[in-house]
């Protein structure tokens, strides 16, 4: 059976999933659930809707996953189970 | 000149390799200046640059099956994350997206969204634990996590099913790009796109297709990228258009309320004989439609795209080639940043693009001015010549109005540099990377379904004694069969890019998602749940496409699900199966609970015992 070091390792694991998949959610359907009301308003000149879906969202996923996969390495060492030293 | 292992000096090897990349094409924009003909121009580049990769694939040979499956497991982390995003961009996101955005507008760039936000699952619920895991296909975990011949065979069936659909595309763009660059038939061309996308993969496998699609990457990144800077700089849009486009996208706003967004009857494009597959300007470029049914569209193709994304196993084999777990998570990373940099440029060139055209303050434009002087330009006359543009009269005015103005969708990536007025180096640059970016990805789609034709049913179901030598002989055989099959097909010109490209994600969600993520985050998931729900999801699925397809039954799909969302239907199916029938059977071994176990913790040996 797995330790209680691991089993509490794959709780925070579990825990990280959530907000980054939460997160992941609301750029990638929530704001497009309201496409046509925010589309009035505007950022660095564009309409907002047109900006999400051409770079805004797009780059918030790129900020999340790097954010998540920084985390998921603060668990990993934290619980000492990272196998970040083998690699380049 | 390079001391040391071969990874220790990627930096230095692809540094060069680019600065050579860059010279070349000064070299040629010189040989422009100089006389040297559009058409030369175009076979150097395309030919050029294909040589390069068939010399690193040539580099790249081996006989050991751990460089052939996973090219050794030691891909460092940024570099595996450039050649999964060459992986990733296909033909249809290099020549097809930016044409997808000018004329379908916002409901169109639900695939930006979708194809982008998936890598966030990859990484989240997949990527780390499967490299955990050690196989080298994506049916060898499904087949090692859930035990059996049945659950393995299943996995491969909807790998096979999803790439492949996938994978005639990819042909048919290398065969409609050498095509034109090399001035041959496309029934011919598409075996000489072939050719070059074998010579990259039979000698190395994995490890050759690795190190060109890094080179490939490279290649399509600066044939994207230039273009946009160069026009967005000639036309004063802003030195850095991603950021600068705002005032441009209000100005088409503008002209499309001054200029009329009209749709053409049938009975009109009939009688003026437009061809099928042209398009012309009639959705707004910036405006998102309203109501409920507009947002779901937008929201459920954004939803398949990107579960698609987390099941095609083309790419989540790549983080197989990682040197350790936490490299294959910030690979996933890397991946998205680098295909992050082409999608948030390709609304940019659909704005200069269609901005070029229509404004009639800047000189390049056609819209507005009488016909007879429009059909007096070059690149109309070419494009035209070769039925990728078509203008037609249709009020007879004499004047060529927005809707007037017919073009190939694909055509628009590949024609804006000339429509802006820039050398025609240019467009030879721009040809090499839609080449790269088809190759790249028919490379990676027939080595995975050749490495599950001869890893899992050839060496673990039909003949387990195979020694290394006969199962590589094996995988290179099946490797030209695949590939002539496909190009076989793509030659009979059955769809177009798109509509299948969105397929293979459908197939693959529908038969894939949940019993890869299941296998990971659900202990209790069983041997007979999953094969339940891989092959239920993939008949509901598929039972689904034919109902609603427009080539098959063509019936009014339901709340809007298409069939470019039939995974929508799939994978619940798939999901619902999953559950249940895992819940009516026995919960798995104590062992197989041990290795769900193992495959959450990073560190340790990988569970399937494979280096």
């Amino acid at each position: 059976m797995a330790s209680k070091n691991n089993e509490a390792h794959w709780e925070k694991t579990k825990g990280l999933m959530k907000i980054t998949l939460a997160l992941w959610f609301f750029f990638g359907y929530v704001v497009f659930m309201f496409g046509h009301d925010i589309n009035s308003m505007s950022f660095l000149g564009y309409p907002l809707a047109y900006y999400m879906t051409a770079q805004g969202s797009l780059a918030a996923f790129v900020i999340i996953i790097f954010w998540s996969t920084g985390k998921q390495q603060e668990i990993d060492e934290e619980h000492g189970v990272s196998d970040a030293g083998r690699d380049d | 000149m390079f001391k040391g292992k071969f990874v220790d000096n990627l930096p230095k090897i692809y540094g060069t390799y680019t600065g050579g990349f860059l010279a070349f094409c000064l070299l040629m924009a010189i040989c422009e200046a100089n006389g040297m003909s559009a058409k030369t121009i175009g076979i150097l580049f395309v030919g050029f640059t294909v040589f390069i990769y068939a010399f690193i694939g040539y580099l790249s040979r081996t006989m050991q099956a751990s460089a052939y499956y996973v090219a050794g497991r030691e891909v460092p982390t940024v570099f595996n994350g450039m050649a999964t995003a060459a992986d990733w961009m296909s033909g249809a996101s290099f020549v097809a997206m930016a044409g997808g955005i000018y004329f379908g507008g916002y409901t169109y760039m639900a695939f930006l969204v979708g194809w982008t936000g998936g890598y966030i699952l990859v990484s989240s619920l997949l990527a780390p634990y499967l490299r955990k895991f050690g196989c080298y296909t994506v049916p060898d975990f499904i087949g090692t996590r859930y035990g059996g011949n049945v659950a393995r065979f299943a996995a491969v069936l909807v790998l096979v099913l999803a790439s492949f659909t996938y994978v005639t595309a990819q042909i048919n763009a290398t065969g409609t790009i050498a095509s034109r660059a090399l001035g041959i038939p496309f029934e011919t061309a598409v075996y000489v796109g072939l050719a070059s996308i074998l010579m990259c993969s039979m000698l190395g496998g994995m490890r050759a297709v690795t190190w060109t699609q890094v080179a490939q990457y490279i290649v399509l990144i600066i044939a994207y990228l230039l273009p946009v800077f160069w026009i967005s700089n000639k036309i004063g849009a802003g030195f850095f258009p991603h950021f600068m486009l705002g005032d441009e996208v209000q100005r088409i706003a503008e002209l499309e309320k001054t200029l009329g967004l009209t749709k053409n009857s049938a009975a009109a494009l009939k009688a003026a004989k437009v061809p099928g597959g042209l398009a012309y300007i009639s959705n707004p470029h910036s405006a998102v439609p309203a109501g409920a049914m507009a947002a779901w569209k937008f929201i459920s193709l954004a939803i398949c795209m990107m579960v698609g994304t987390a099941s095609l196993p083309h790419i989540l084999m790549r983080y197989f080639t990682t040197p350790s777990v936490s490299a294959a998570r910030r690979s996933v990373a890397w991946s998205l940043f680098f295909i992050f940099l082409l999608y948030f440029s390709a609304p940019m060139l659909a704005t200069l693009s269609k901005i070029a055209l229509i404004d009639p303050n800047i000189p390049t434009s056609i819209i507005g001015k009488s016909i007879a002087e429009v059909q007096g330009i070059k690149w109309v006359q070419e494009w035209t010549a070769v039925g990728q543009v078509f203008i037609a009269d249709l009020n007879g005015d004499g004047k060529l109005g927005l809707n007037e103005f017919f073009m190939r969708s694909g055509v628009v990536v590949l024609a804006t540099p000339e429509v802006a007025g820039l050398p025609y180096v240019i467009s030879g640059l721009v040809a090499a990377g839609g080449m790269a970016a088809a190759m790249s990805t028919a490379d990676g789609l027939i080595l995975a379904i050749s490495n599950a034709l001869s890893h899992d049913v050839y060496y673990k179901m039909i003949n387990p004694k195979a020694d290394t030598a006969k199962r590589l002989i094996v995988a290179r055989v099946l490797l030209v069969v695949v590939g002539v099959f496909g190009a076989y097909i793509a030659s009979m010109r059955l769809t177009g890019i798109l509509g299948s490209v969105a397929w293979a994600f459908d197939f693959a969600m529908s038969g894939l998602f949940f019993p890869l993520v299941l296998g990971v985050w659900w202990k209790r998931a069983t041997r007979a749940g999953a094969v339940a729900g891989m092959l239920g999801g993939l008949a509901a699925g598929t039972a689904y496409l034919i109902y609603v397809g427009p080539k098959f039954m063509a019936q009014t799909p339901w709340l809007g699900i298409d069939h470019l969302r039939f995974g929508l239907i799939g994978a619940p199916v798939c999901l619902i199966l999953m559950i249940v029938v895992s819940l009516a059977t026995e919960e798995p071994d104590a062992k197989t609970q041990q290795m769900v176990d193992d495959i959450r913790i990073p560190t340790g040996k990988t569970v399937s015992g494979l280096e």
